[in-house]
């Protein structure tokens, strides 16, 4: 029983993670199209800034991670501006190609200054706690609260705001959303910026209970395509549910199955969804 | 200057010329281990037309691509060194495995559009390198496989030796660049472009998406699985690295650089690119932090890569001389240039 209830802590932490990576990528496809390969490139640098500022600067660990979410909300506007914005108007496989140039750049950049060894982010919660019995390190349920509360403000900023609601209205309809004089260009900085975040701060939860190198990012950004597959590109309720199936697919298959082909399973799962639903399981009622 | 090279290379005697230099180039090299280079450049390039047919032609961003090549080193690898076949049954064992494998992977893939393919191929480049990395009982794992038997000459020739081997290459190497000049040539090859200038106008033509997409797929992968099966009698030693998502990335800029879609690019960029590496070598350890922002630049700047970049030019000037006509937007002219480009 603890074994399975601990699968269940494993898959809600993955879940998390993934669900906040794959919702940074999905919002920028949803809002404008691009299929970002860099994403899991900010989530690497994202890891590595908190390092960054906690072991050379000394920082605190939520200090740090403001600190690595606002440097690579900067990095995310600074790629839209110099890369994806010039090629708006190109085919589609030019971005694709170009995200491709971002990522090998963002690493090499990383390795070049760090190396490629693996290093280790040490978090203020080291603690375990124990509900009678049932016990749930402190970093994990730092995680899942983290991601719930980050996904919630989120929420709130795009029903409550002005600024939110000029970006849910640029999903919906472009078109629409010029006519009534939304400032299109506004509107993709502001999207690169929370992806950026999102992928900063999932990298910063993880790292503690994780390793951070500059390849990090490889199989993330993968899983949180196949997550955002599974829940319909552009879906913001997708990417959620999506990231937290591949999550406890992962840690029950990884436990009960076998943890070397862990990895392999949300590949496996993509492959036979697409073969038998080319447009992914949720494609529509997404935005 | 860049104009004059351009034209040139659209004569028929430059790739004469570029075909001789080819075959004397061991007798010019200054060592054993620069004809080695050039032999692997040629590997590559090999691999890079088979990109080239189904991004450059077909204008599907596989992802994949370097995932075959591995598929092809290990067929041959683990034939050789585990079962004992010698060296040619077992490169037509790879070629034959790529192809069928492609076949199956472009089933599935191909009825994806534009993103979503270039999503599912990443993947599977992904699944290709994990299970090559965990399925120790079959392929090692992460020791990888030693012992690969070279190319046997016939009783003639030793290919183990590197000069033999630089001409086995070069010969594959022009075969595949003449059949890729048929292929550009041909109904299918045009078939082929009229799928990249969209599904829908294609599907009005009376094209059979699916066929031909299919079609160009295998093709493709069994272009990398050439190269990757020539690579493991060539190094004789491969591991997972074979199958890092680096290795089509590298490609992709090759493709690039050389220009995407046409026929002499890939070898320009291929080898000029590898030489440059092998020379520059404090590049080897960073060159992503120059290949990244060289992709950027190119896709924005110079979308169709060298070659492109000259046919465009000579197209300019073409249209400046000719007597009374307009130059139109570089956007329009794009039909035309590609025609030009298919025959370069």
């Amino acid at each position: 029983m603890n074994l399975f209830f601990q699968q269940i802590i494993n898959g809600l932490t993955l879940g998390s993670i993934y669900g906040l990576v794959a919702l940074g990528l999905t919002l920028v496809y949803g809002i404008l199209h691009i299929p970002n390969f860099a994403h899991g490139a900010l989530y690497m640098v994202g890891a590595f800034m908190s390092y960054f500022f906690m072991t050379d600067l000394g920082m605190h660990y939520w200090i740090a991670m403001a600190g690595s979410a606002a440097v690579v909300a900067v990095l995310a506007i600074l790629c839209e501006r110099l890369v994806f914005h010039p090629l708006r108007n190109s085919p589609p496989i030019h971005d694709k190609i170009a995200a491709i140039g971002i990522l090998l750049f963002l690493e090499a950049v990383v390795q070049m200054f760090w190396g490629s060894d693996f290093r280790r982010l040490s978090s203020p919660f080291t603690g375990i706690m124990n509900f009678d019995g049932l016990i749930i390190p402190e970093q994990r349920l730092l995680i899942i609260v983290g991601a719930f509360a980050l996904v919630i403000a989120l929420q709130l900023f795009l029903r409550k705001t002005m600024t939110g609601a000029t970006i849910i209205a640029m999903a919906q309809s472009r078109e629409g959303a010029f006519l009534v004089g939304i400032d299109a260009n506004r509107v993709a900085m502001m999207t690169f910026a929370i992806s950026g975040v999102l992928a900063a701060v999932a990298a910063s939860l993880y790292a503690p209970i994780n390793l951070v190198y500059p390849a990090m990012g490889h199989l993330v950004i993968m899983k949180a395509f196949v997550i955002i597959i599974l829940g319909g590109m552009g879906s913001i309720p997708g990417a959620i549910a999506g990231g937290m199936i591949i999550g406890f697919a992962e840690a029950f298959g990884g436990f009960y199955i076998s943890t070397a082909y862990k990895d392999i399973i949300a590949f496996g799962l993509l492959v036979l969804i697409l073969s038998v639903r080319p447009q992914g399981l949720f494609a529509k009622g997404a935005h | 200057m860049l104009f004059k090279l351009g034209s040139l290379l659209m004569k028929p005697g430059a790739k004469m010329a570029l075909l001789a230099f080819a075959l004397v180039f061991p007798f010019l090299a200054a060592n054993e281990y620069q004809v080695y280079v050039m032999a692997s450049a040629f590997v590559w390039a090999i691999a890079v037309y088979g990109l080239n047919i189904i991004t450059g032609y077909c204008g599907q961003l596989n992802l994949a691509h370097g995932g075959f090549f591995a598929i092809g080193a290990y067929t041959l690898g683990l034939l050789t060194a585990d079962a004992g076949w010698s060296f040619w049954p077992a490169f037509v064992a790879a070629l034959v495995m790529t192809a069928v494998l492609g076949f199956f992977v472009g089933i599935v893939s191909l009825r994806l559009k534009e993103h979503y393919f270039a999503i599912f191929t990443l993947c599977v480049g992904f699944i290709i390198y994990l299970l090559i990395d965990k399925w120790e009982e079959l392929t090692h794992g992460p020791i990888g496989v030693r012992d690969i038997a070279a190319p046997s000459g016939f009783g003639l020739v030793d290919f183990t030796a590197t000069t033999p081997f630089y001409y086995l290459v070069l010969a594959f190497l022009v075969f595949s660049i003449w059949f890729m000049g048929r292929l550009s040539r041909s109904l299918l090859g045009r078939t082929f472009i009229a799928i990249r200038n969209g599904d829908e106008l294609a599907q009005s033509l009376g094209i059979n998406l699916m066929r031909n997409k299919v079609l160009a797929f295998v093709l493709s992968t069994t272009y990398a699985g050439l190269a990757g099966a020539l690579y493991a009698g060539m190094v004789r030693f491969i591991g997972p690295e074979e199958a890092n998502i680096n290795h089509t990335f590298d490609m992709i800029t090759y493709l690039l650089v050389g220009g995407i879609g046409t026929l002499t690019g890939p070898l320009l960029g291929t080898v000029g690119i590898v030489w440059i590496t092998q020379s520059l070598q404090f590049l080897e350890e960073y060159r992503m932090i120059i290949f990244g922002p060289l992709l950027v630049i190119l896709v924005i700047f110079f979308p169709r890569g060298i070659t492109g970049q000259f046919l465009t030019w000579m197209h300019h000037k073409a249209q400046s001389l000719a007597p009374g006509k307009k130059r139109k937007e570089s956007k329009v002219q794009t039909a035309s240039t590609r025609e030009a480009e298919n025959n370069a």
